[in-house]
C-alpha cells in the first residue's frame, strides 16, 4: 500500500472519529430522552418511520463506523498479532462492508 | 541512608539474566557511580557504556528500575527503592552483551527518516537571513537540543509493538528539518515520514515526552509531521 493511501486512510480514521463523537452524543441523547418519556417500542417506531432526518443521521452513523473501525483495527492487527500485508487489507475490506450492511439493516428497520 | 545497595544488574545478551551486587552506599550518588563500582571494584567483566559523565554525550542510558535513563544524571536517591535497584540495558534494541545496547538501528532509523540537512548553497554562498523569531525557527528551535541518547525510543510503546516504526528521536530530527527553510529535501522527507511505519503510527502516549532527558516533546513534532503529511496528501505531493 502506497504512503499516500496510508495518510488518507489515516485522515479518514481521524475524520470519521470526529463525526462519530458527534453520533455518538445525539445517539445516547436520544436514547435517555426516548426511555425517560416512556415511549414504546411501537411508539418510537411511529416517530422514525419516514422521517427521513432521522434515516439521513444514522445512515452517516453506520457508514462512520464502516470507516473508522476497520482501519483502527487494521492497526490493531499488525501491532497485537503482527498482521500486516494485503490478505489483512482484504480481510478488513470485507469486515467494512459486513458492517455497513448490519447497520443499514437496522437503519432500513426504524425508516421502512 | 543505609550503607549498602543491593543492585541487580543484567549479565549476558537477549538470553542473559540479573546477577546481584552489593555496592556501598555514597553521598551524591549517581546510577553510573554504582555501575562503575561493580565494574572497578568487584567485576571487570561487566560491559557497559559511557563518556562524558556530565548529561552531555548521550551514551551512558540504561534502564534503571524499569524506565529509561541517563545514569550518569539519576541520582541513587531518586531512584533507589528500599536500597535497591535493577539495571539493564535499555528496551527496543538488541543487547550486545550486559548494559551495552546496539544502537545501529536506532541511528539507522534516523537517516531512513531522511535526517540529513540537504542544502543548496555552497560556500561561496552568502549565509541565508532566518529570523530567530520565526515560527518555523522557533519550532526547530524547540526540538533541535537532542542529542541521541535512544531514551525516548527505549521508552516507546509502539517501537515494542511496530519494530519497523522509525520511533520518537528520528521523527523529532525529521521535525527540526521540515522547519528549516534552507532545506531542498522537504517532499522526499516527508514521504520518508509518512505512513504505517513512521509518524502516522504514533500512538501519542508521551512515553518518549515523559522520558526525554532534554524536556523536548518528540509527541508534538511528530503531531506536527502529521499534519504537513496530511496537507502533502491532500495536495497530491504525497
Amino acid at each position: 500500500m502506497s504512503r499516500r493511501t496510508e495518510t488518507l486512510l489515516w485522515m479518514a480514521q481521524r475524520a470519521s472519529a470526529a463525526v462519530l463523537a458527534l453520533c455518538v452524543l445525539v445517539h445516547l441523547a436520544t436514547i435517555i430522552y426516548a426511555v425517560q418519556g416512556g415511549l414504546t417500542g411501537a411508539e418510537i417506531l411511529a416517530r422514525t418511520r419516514g422521517n427521513t432526518a432521522w434515516f439521513a443521521f444514522y445512515a452517516v452513523f453506520v457508514l462512520a463506523v464502516a470507516v473508522h473501525a476497520p482501519i483502527g483495527l487494521r492497526v490493531v492487527l499488525a501491532e497485537w498479532f503482527g498482521w500486516r500485508g494485503r490478505a489483512r487489507d482484504f480481510a478488513l475490506i470485507a469486515f467494512a462492508v459486513v458492517l455497513a450492511g448490519m447497520g443499514f439493516q437496522a437503519v432500513r428497520g426504524v425508516y421502512a | 541512608m543505609s550503607a549498602t545497595l543491593q543492585v541487580r544488574v543484567w549479565r549476558g545478551g537477549a538470553r542473559g539474566a540479573y546477577r546481584e551486587y552489593e555496592v556501598p552506599r555514597r553521598e551524591s550518588q549517581t546510577v553510573l557511580d554504582v555501575v562503575t563500582h561493580i565494574q572497578r571494584a568487584i567485576d571487570p567483566t561487566l560491559a557497559y557504556r559511557y563518556a562524558c559523565r556530565v548529561g552531555m554525550c548521550g551514551s551512558c542510558a540504561m534502564t534503571v528500575n524499569g524506565a529509561p535513563r541517563w545514569t550518569c544524571r539519576t541520582h541513587v536517591d531518586k531512584v533507589a527503592r528500599d536500597g535497591r535497584l535493577a539495571i539493564a540495558p535499555l528496551r527496543n534494541l538488541p543487547v550486545i552483551r550486559d548494559l551495552v545496547a546496539d544502537m545501529r538501528e536506532f541511528f539507522d532509523k534516523w537517516a531512513r527518516a531522511q535526517g540529513q540537512f540537504k542544502g543548496a548553497r555552497t560556500r561561496a554562498d552568502d549565509f541565508e537571513r532566518i529570523s530567530p523569531d520565526s515560527e518555523a525557527r522557533r519550532r526547530a528551535d524547540a526540538a533541535i537540543e537532542c542529542i541521541g541518547c535512544g531514551v525516548c525510543y527505549a521508552a516507546c510503546d509502539v517501537v515494542a509493538a511496530n519494530p519497523g516504526y522509525l520511533g520518537p528521536a528520528a521523527l523529532n530530527r525529521a521535525w527540526t528539518l521540515v522547519n528549516d527553510a534552507r532545506d531542498t529535501a522537504q517532499g522526499a522527507r516527508l514521504r520518508a515520514v509518512a505512513g504505517d511505519r513512521a509518524s502516522l503510527a504514533c500512538h501519542t502516549h508521551m512515553s518518549c515526552t515523559e522520558r526525554c532527558p532534554k524536556a523536548l516533546s518528540p509527541t508534538a513534532g511528530i503531531a506536527g509531521l502529521k499534519r504537513a503529511i496530511s496537507r502533502a496528501a491532500l495536495q497530491g505531493k504525497l
